[in-house]
């Protein structure tokens, strides 16, 4: 948990100045359900990159490499979109 | 125009003068009875070039708000003008704008809520909007009007400030009514209002910034603390380009407007147009040798608390007019912000308040002398008898 600032120390009505910082928001903490890859069934077909509104698919050399659960937010798409459907990648309630 | 003059017109000639002097870089606008006025005179000034304004023609007053807030968020200096139903329609963007700090200057021509429908004047809609986080002027007559429309691009854009500001005046009575008033040079209305300089600006591509992102319990309450600094703050703010203004024109502006204040007894509070009859009606009764007065209010938000306990500190019966019910059972808006701001007083006069003029019932001297006779009478018992009552309403 960063510092929270006070009312004088922030920009008014909600301007954010700093560009390309939604990054360092971890909006995956509102996560309900969550995806699960299962590297040995993953074609790396990369549809589920493709169709990720969070841009929360890892992807390295063209390949699927795993989920950024900091900014996933469990909104299934990937798993709904996955031609290979459970065997690449599953969607499970959060404990 | 080169030079000041002396001219005859409306209340939303008057404004629309204002706005073709400011000549702001947008205006987006959705006509609305009584203040289409308004929005017709300055897409004339737009047709003949006489302004460099980006002209909107929108499709509803939502709309209007919203492209508005879209060309303030963009570095503009933006205006709209509205009545009634355009202001509620607005609702959700009012809100959005002073939250999003754009110092829109908007004219609103006061106009009841419908329903049953009506277009006459009453105080309904924009004291609807109190709750909105705009800063609220109100205007007697078109130079007033004319006056503060030119003082809310200041107040508004100030650093301090950057809250929008509604500059009200009574529909048809003042926005229709023709008057003579002075308006000032082109020159001196330029000057006055100065270059716009955006503290914020989404065009401003050297300095990216994201407007309107959502906002969560960690953050949203110290920016509403924000807005509420700034309302603060705006109290200097109006009261030195009050002052500035009067430098140029002779005519000051401040919070209120006492008239025959000083050794006033029995005084009436009362807002915008209703204020000409109620002087005439001091003048009148001060020549029978009786002590009354009258104080306009001039601005609602912020609400003036202080100023008003002091303009009324020698008074012993107070009557506050409302154009608009709460329903509360309680009395007017006005009635009980100024009663809550007496609670703290050493010595409190007598009070009541009367609804009056829904949905433009006329209210001519009678009535407001019968305002001063109901004082006289509580003041002879030493008690209000009728706290909240309906001025010339058949019951």
């Amino acid at each position: 948990m960063t510092e929270l600032k006070s009312a004088k120390d922030i920009p008014i009505g909600g301007i954010i100045p700093a560009p390309g910082n939604s990054r360092s928001y971890r909006t995956g903490e509102w996560r309900s359900q969550r995806p699960v890859w299962i590297p040995e069934g993953c074609v790396h077909c990369l549809i589920c990159w493709v169709y990720c509104p969070d841009n929360a698919i890892e992807v390295e050399d063209g390949k699927m490499k795993g989920i950024d659960y900091s900014h996933c937010k469990g909104c299934g798409i990937c798993v709904r979109e996955c031609p290979r459907k459970e065997k690449a990648l599953r969607l499970e309630r959060e404990a | 125009m080169g030079s000041r003059q002396h001219v005859a017109m409306t209340g939303n000639e008057a404004v629309a003068h204002a706005m073709r002097q400011i000549n702001p870089d947008v205006v987006a606008a959705y006509p609305i009875t009584p203040q289409t006025d308004i929005v017709q005179f300055f897409s004339q000034f737009v047709a003949d070039g006489m302004v460099k304004t980006e002209f909107v023609t929108v499709e509803s007053e939502h709309s209007a708000m919203s492209a508005t807030i879209g060309a303030a968020a963009s570095g503009a200096r933006a205006m709209t003008a509205t009545s009634s139903q355009g202001l509620a329609l607005m609702w959700e963007m009012l809100h959005i704008a002073s939250g999003y700090r754009l110092p829109i200057v908007m004219p609103v021509v006061n106009r009841t809520l419908s329903g049953p429908i009506n277009i006459h004047c009453d105080h309904s809609d924009t004291m609807g909007a109190l709750t909105t986080g705009w800063i609220q002027l109100y205007s007697e007559s078109a130079q007033e009007a004319y006056d503060n429309m030119i003082q809310a691009v200041r107040i508004a854009e100030h650093p301090d400030v950057q809250l929008p500001v509604m500059v009200c005046q009574d529909g048809f009575i003042t926005s229709h009514g023709i008057e003579s008033l002075e308006v000032l040079s082109d020159e001196e209305v330029a000057q006055f209002v100065g270059e716009y300089k955006p503290v914020y600006s989404v065009l401003d591509v050297d300095n990216p910034v994201t407007v309107g992102p959502l906002v969560l319990p960690d953050y949203l309450f110290e920016m509403k603390f924000q807005q509420a600094k700034a309302m603060e703050a705006s109290r200097r703010v109006i009261l030195e380009v009050g002052k500035e203004y009067a430098r140029l024109t002779g005519r000051e502006y401040g919070f209120l407007e006492g008239y025959k204040l000083e050794d006033a007894e029995r005084v009436i509070v009362v807002l915008s147009s209703t204020a000409g009859t109620t002087r005439a009606v001091v003048d009148e009764l001060r020549r029978k040798g009786e002590k009354v007065g009258l104080l306009k209010p001039r601005v609602i938000r912020p609400f003036p608390a202080n100023e008003l306990r002091e303009a009324l500190s020698q008074a012993t019966a107070v009557a506050i007019l409302d154009r608009a019910e709460t329903f509360s059972t309680q009395g007017g808006p006005l009635f009980c912000e100024i009663r809550a701001a007496f609670y703290d007083a050493p010595t409190r006069p007598l009070m009541r308040n009367y609804i009056f003029g829904l949905g433009g019932r006329d209210v001519g001297t009678a009535q407001i002398e019968s305002v001063f006779a109901d004082l006289a009478a509580d003041l002879a018992r030493g008690s209000v008898k009728t706290p909240v009552s309906y001025l010339d309403v058949r019951e």
